[in-house]
């Protein structure tokens, strides 16, 4: 099948036309940590990063059999990479279970929960006993080669829009992995921090038909997740694998996009990849090429690329390193097909090199449709003579040692028959610029093994009903009722998704506070606190609501509360035991910064004290309106708290309009 | 996954595992093991196979595998339909590949205790039970057959803690015949819990073999990518086909780290860890030699050399009525008395400090002494020697009867005074037996680098930490 269109129309030019013409489906998964004190399998504190570390173990991992009695293709590409895996430990946020020295205590009852109410709220089937799985992961980015994981119910939805819905997989809880800090040749290095860290994974269909759909989709997830309360945010807290498929292509995963606005870019790109390998097929197909008929072989040709020292590629092959000729029959002219953005064909080959061979040094190739100067075209001749190759024949050079290069020549021959097939089965790494490249052999469900360390777990049904009792409400619901109550549009969804959003509701119903006014002050102003330092999440909401009431109660004006918010967060953080008497400590933090509520002609003497003082002033205002300004400015921090701003400027007003009236009076 | 038709038809309709409720659930909606099902139940729809239930599960939920790997059970009383769409049975086998031959290696000689060292899962209990052919062998770890030529022998199938006499003396006397069949060096697979038991009883029952003897475990099953069963079997195989130590040794993980594995003599190895991979240390003394994928090193030069003779004594003797007795403040003496009007021939106090036990035990040592119970003192303190004329109290104890076992392990003077007892009642050929060392587990001198238990934190500790993987 040759490619619905060619050249692939640029990003900016596909409409859903288009991805609906190469049949574009695509799936997600979210990976959502889980806001718990400790992580999910031992009691060692969960959200605590630093590059620091006391110590570095070193291990292997060997596959195993899965429990149907079958290994898995993952497990056997990893070992064939012989990768040295070393763990840095830090002494405060690892324990001897992360390095698979200690049997998994019980899982952590804080993230169950969590779990359980996104199962409600993603309306799954839920299960009534979960049982712990290991699902092997050799990349060494777990010590013990598996995640422990674990469903807590299937086949769920969410809406999309007005008039879709998204159907949900499953719902899985499972530790998170070490994060990486280097892969080079065979040694891999891993910080073990993140690790063992409660996540979840929430897995859809593939329903969305564009990559606009999936962004949005992620975003609906996220927020969902959000609403909770319950989980963590910031950078790598949420990170999603994308599932990408066209028309007659194989499902292949995009693995670990931290940015939702990267999806779109990194959907085009695979979308393209999938097209141009489907038509890299057709051609071989048209060559006479099948799976059937695909003939590769292998030559060492080091003597003839050492004979010369001059040219190129020489810089770049050490001369004790051996280098091997890949001739690939009938493949010549295909290597420069582009397959994503600034990338051909090649890189398949080199991926494939540099992650099971372990070839890591770019370039870790060259091959004869390149017109690199790294080699001369008379090289090329030479080297087809020696390998007898025929000129639609391509030939692909690697160097390193024995066993790396065999091993590339092995994987080479590995990828070019796949080509005859279609897409291989892969995971791949979401890059930078929205491409993608090789990661692993795309795992199957042989990988899934039972944990024998740990019992099944029952749901109790008062377990789901607890949770289900207190179920937040949803974040869309949430949303419409936010802009119907007139929040400010660009405070709704932060509100929305925000820790004071229960607080809100009850300032709005119980104290009829303005909903702009409550928006403004909790997500704003609490924001500027918090940016200065100042942590207004030290109070409680029952202290934070005291002080709206006395604002209701017209004990505080409206210019008050921040101050007294600032006033009272270093006390509380000095003795938290205060805030077991909001009401008491919001009168006396009041009386403490003289805002109790003054008598009305405590307010007129106040004015006409200072309006007094205007008049002793050497220089005159330019006019009665600066001089009114001033005034403003100055009772605004004697009676700050004590009279609403509006009503100040009001009375001011009248009695500087009375005074004004008199400026001749010879006794003034 | 085998042919589904093939082996769901020769495969029984049962229900292994369920009871109560949930087999209720099953025979009514006649469904079975294996059964790939669509469910509904008040908690929604699932579809996928039915797998055994593990027996020490409860009877309330039946176990569903999906189509993506994961399993999930479903309370039995949430199900108002099954209905099966088909059949799968599981059929888990270990590749097996015929063991290569090669009349260039050396012979080994690997007998099973039942320890894991290749496994599978047992769905009616959950837990993994081991896999031992050669051939299975060469499926799960193939660098054997680039060391040697391997035939194995499961002798029993227990776990490590109902290890006793009656297994010790069948394995000490199978180890003679392999040696007498030429055996260039043998291989015994345990578990690790009583692993140095076995290590000490095999030392004092299998005296001056020609050949090694090394004993093997894994402190993560086979089945997990990360175990050390595979190195650990590597490295022991490796010191049986190639290794100049004939001792009993025991080869294990030398730091958590996949580096080397030490072997250790069998009468001063303990397991010291209840889960970490280097568990195994030798005690108040320094370990035989380094082991890894390329280069055995020894780390002393007094050991037993192989040989190519086929000369070794064999003494299968056991006395069963004897004991361990691990003295704490405030023990009663009524504890001592029960177990000598019991019958105990011989007790091993682990004492405090150089060797004590408190004052009221002394009329009832004494009545040991009487009816011609051996007792022998070793520390539980576990490195140091027994001392016991430092203190008045000692020397007092020493007239009741007791014997210093020098810096025996408990566990060890436990083995070999069953050993002995085995042989003799005589109490002075007891005591000179007891007291004469047969492969360092008594040793003359301790030296400075055998007692070495690093203090985490200590800034020299957390450098060497950082600096080397262990």
């Amino acid at each position: 099948m040759p490619l619905p269109f060619n050249p692939f129309p640029p990003f900016e030019q596909m409409g859903p036309e288009h991805y609906a013409e190469i049949g574009l489906k695509c799936g997600l998964e979210v990976h959502q940590q889980l806001l718990t004190e400790t992580k999910l399998f031992c009691r060692c504190p969960a959200g605590q990063y630093s590059d620091e570390y006391d110590a570095e173990i070193l291990r292997h991992m060997r596959p195993t059999l899965s429990e149907l009695g079958e290994y898995d293709g993952t497990a056997l590409m990893e070992k064939k990479t012989r990768k040295h895996i070393h763990y840095r430990l830090n002494h405060h946020t690892v324990c001897t279970y992360e390095f698979d020295d200690t049997p998994p205590f019980f899982l952590n009852d804080q993230a169950l929960d969590i779990a359980i109410e996104l199962a409600l709220l993603l309306q799954l089937n839920r299960v009534s006993e979960i049982h712990i799985a290991r699902k092997q992961y050799l990349d060494g980015s777990i010590p013990t080669g598996f995640q422990r994981t674990t469903i807590l119910g299937v086949d769920g939805w969410m809406p999309y829009g007005k008039d879709r819905t998204i159907h949900v997989r499953q719902l899985g809880l499972e530790e998170d992995s070490c994060r990486e800090v280097s892969d080079v040749g065979h040694d891999r290095t891993y910080i073990a921090d993140r690790l063992g860290m409660p996540l979840i994974e929430v897995v859809t269909e593939a329903e969305m038909k564009t990559p606009q759909e999936v962004a949005e989709v992620c975003q609906i997830i996220r927020k969902l997740c959000r609403s909770t309360r319950k989980v963590r945010t910031g950078y790598g807290a949420t990170r999603q694998d994308v599932n990408v498929s066209v028309r007659g292509g194989t499902r292949v995963e995009i693995k670990g996009v931290p940015q939702i606005p990267r999806i779109p870019r990194l959907i085009y790109n695979e979308a393209m990849r999938q097209c141009s390998l489907l038509n890299i097929r057709h051609m071989l197909l048209e060559r006479g090429v099948t799976p059937e008929t695909f003939k590769w072989y292998a030559h060492d040709v080091s003597d003839i690329i050492h004979r010369h020292t001059d040219r190129p590629l020489n810089s770049l092959i050490d001369r004790r390193l051996l280098v091997r000729c890949v001739t690939l029959k009938k493949f010549a002219g295909l290597m420069n097909e582009q397959t994503q953005e600034h990338t051909t064909f090649a890189r398949e080959f080199s991926d494939r090199v540099r992650v099971i061979a372990c070839l890591t040094r770019l370039p870790n190739i060259v091959h004869s449709d390149s017109a690199s100067e790294l080699i001369h075209s008379t090289d090329w001749r030479d080297l087809r003579k020696h390998v007898s190759a025929d000129p639609d024949d391509l030939l692909i050079l690697v160097w390193g040692d024995q066993a790396d290069t065999q091993r590339a020549c092995d994987e080479i021959a590995i990828r070019a028959h796949e080509a005859t097939v279609g897409i291989p089965n892969d995971t791949r790494q979401a890059h930078k610029d929205g491409t993608n490249g090789f990661e692993r052999v795309l795992p199957g469900a042989e990988r899934m093994y039972p944990d024998t360390d740990l019992p099944p777990i029952c749901i109790t049904p008062e377990r789901v009903d607890r949770i289900a009792a207190q179920l937040p409400e949803y974040v869309w619901a949430r949303e419409d009722r936010y802009l119907d109550l007139g929040v400010p549009p660009v405070l709704i969804e932060r509100l929305a998704l925000s820790p004071c959003a229960p607080l809100f509701d009850r300032l709005v119903s119980e104290l009829r506070t303005s909903p702009t006014l409550a928006a403004i002050v909790l997500i704003e102003r609490f924001t500027s606190l918090r940016r200065a330092g100042l942590d207004p999440e030290v109070l409680t909401d029952d202290v934070v609501y005291e002080v709206f009431r006395a604002v209701s109660e017209k004990r505080l004006a409206v210019e008050g509360i921040l101050p007294v918010i600032k006033r009272m967060v270093p006390h509380v953080r000095a003795d938290r035991s205060r805030m077991d008497e909001p009401a008491q400590l919001v009168t006396d933090t009041l009386a403490d910064l003289s805002m109790a509520p003054p008598a009305p002609d405590d307010v007129v003497g106040t004015i006409s004290r200072a309006i007094d003082m205007t008049k002793g002033v050497g220089r005159p205002f330019p006019s009665e309106e600066a001089r009114c300004r001033y005034l403003m400015g100055h009772l605004m921090d004697t009676l700050l708290g004590c009279i609403p701003g509006t009503e100040l400027c009001r009375t001011l007003m009248q009695q500087a309009a009375a005074t004004a009236v008199a400026p001749a009076s010879p006794n003034n | 996954m085998s042919d589904p038709n093939v082996t769901a038809n020769a495969v029984p309709r049962t229900c292994d595992g369920y009871r109560g409720p949930a087999l209720n659930v099953l025979n009514a909606q006649n469904v079975c093991v294996w059964s790939d099902v669509k469910v509904e139940s008040t908690n929604g729809r699932f579809q996928g196979i039915i797998l055994p239930r593990s027996e020490t599960a409860d009877d309330h939920h039946i176990v569903l595998k999906l189509d993506t790997g994961y399993n999930i059970g479903i309370a039995a009383d949430t199900i108002t339909k099954m209905t099966e769409i088909g059949r799968r049975v599981a059929n888990y086998k270990i590749p097996e590949k015929e063991f290569p031959f090669d009349a260039e290696k050396p012979n080994v000689t690997l007998l099973g205790t039942g320890g894991t060292i290749a496994s599978r899962l047992d769905y009616r209990t959950g837990a993994v039970i081991p896999a031992f052919s050669p051939g299975e062998l060469y499926g799960s770890v193939p660098e054997l057959a680039d060391i040697c030529n391997l035939t194995t022998e499961k002798l029993f199938g227990v776990f490590s803690e109902n290890m006793g006499p009656e297994q010790y003396l069948t394995l000490a006397k199978r180890i003679g015949q392999e040696i007498e069949k030429g055996a260039d060096g043998i291989v015994v697979g345990h578990g690790t819990d009583t692993m140095h038991h076995t290590a000490a009883a095999l030392t004092f029952m299998v005296q001056n073999p020609p050949v090694p003897i090394v004993m093997v475990g894994s402190q993560r099953s086979s089945d997990r990518p990360s175990s050390d069963a595979a190195l650990n079997l590597i490295h022991a195989v490796k010191t049986a086909a190639e290794g100049d130590i004939a001792e009993v040794m025991v080869c294990m993980f030398g730091p958590t780290s996949d580096q080397y594995g030490l072997l250790h003599r069998g009468t001063r190895v303990r397991k010291m860890h209840s889960s970490y991979r280097s568990t195994f240390r030798t005690i108040g003394d320094i370990p035989l030699a380094m082991i890894d994928a390329q280069t055995l090193k020894p780390l002393r030069e007094d050991y037993r050399k192989r040989r190519s003779d086929r000369e070794v004594t064999i003494t299968p003797a056991f006395e069963e009525r004897i004991g361990i007795l691990y003295y704490y403040p405030n023990m009663h003496p009524d504890l001592l008395d029960a177990m000598v009007e019991l019958g105990y021939r011989g007790i091993v106090i682990a004492g405090t400090g150089l060797g004590h036990v408190n004052k009221p035990l002394y009329p009832a040592l004494k009545r040991a002494q009487e009816k011609g119970v051996h007792i022998y003192m070793t520390v539980q303190t576990l490195w140091g020697y027994v001392q016991m004329y430092v203190y008045e109290t000692g020397r007092e104890m020493m007239e009741l009867g007791v014997v210093p076992g020098a810096n025996m392990l408990p566990e060890v003077a436990y083995i070999k005074l069953g050993w002995v007892l085995g042989q003799t009642d005589d109490r002075d050929e007891v005591r000179r037996m007891m007291l004469t060392p047969i492969g360092d587990e008594i040793t003359t001198r301790e030296p400075y680098n055998g007692y070495l238990v690093f203090q985490g934190a200590i800034p020299e500790v957390q450098d060497f930490l950082r600096k080397v993987r262990r």
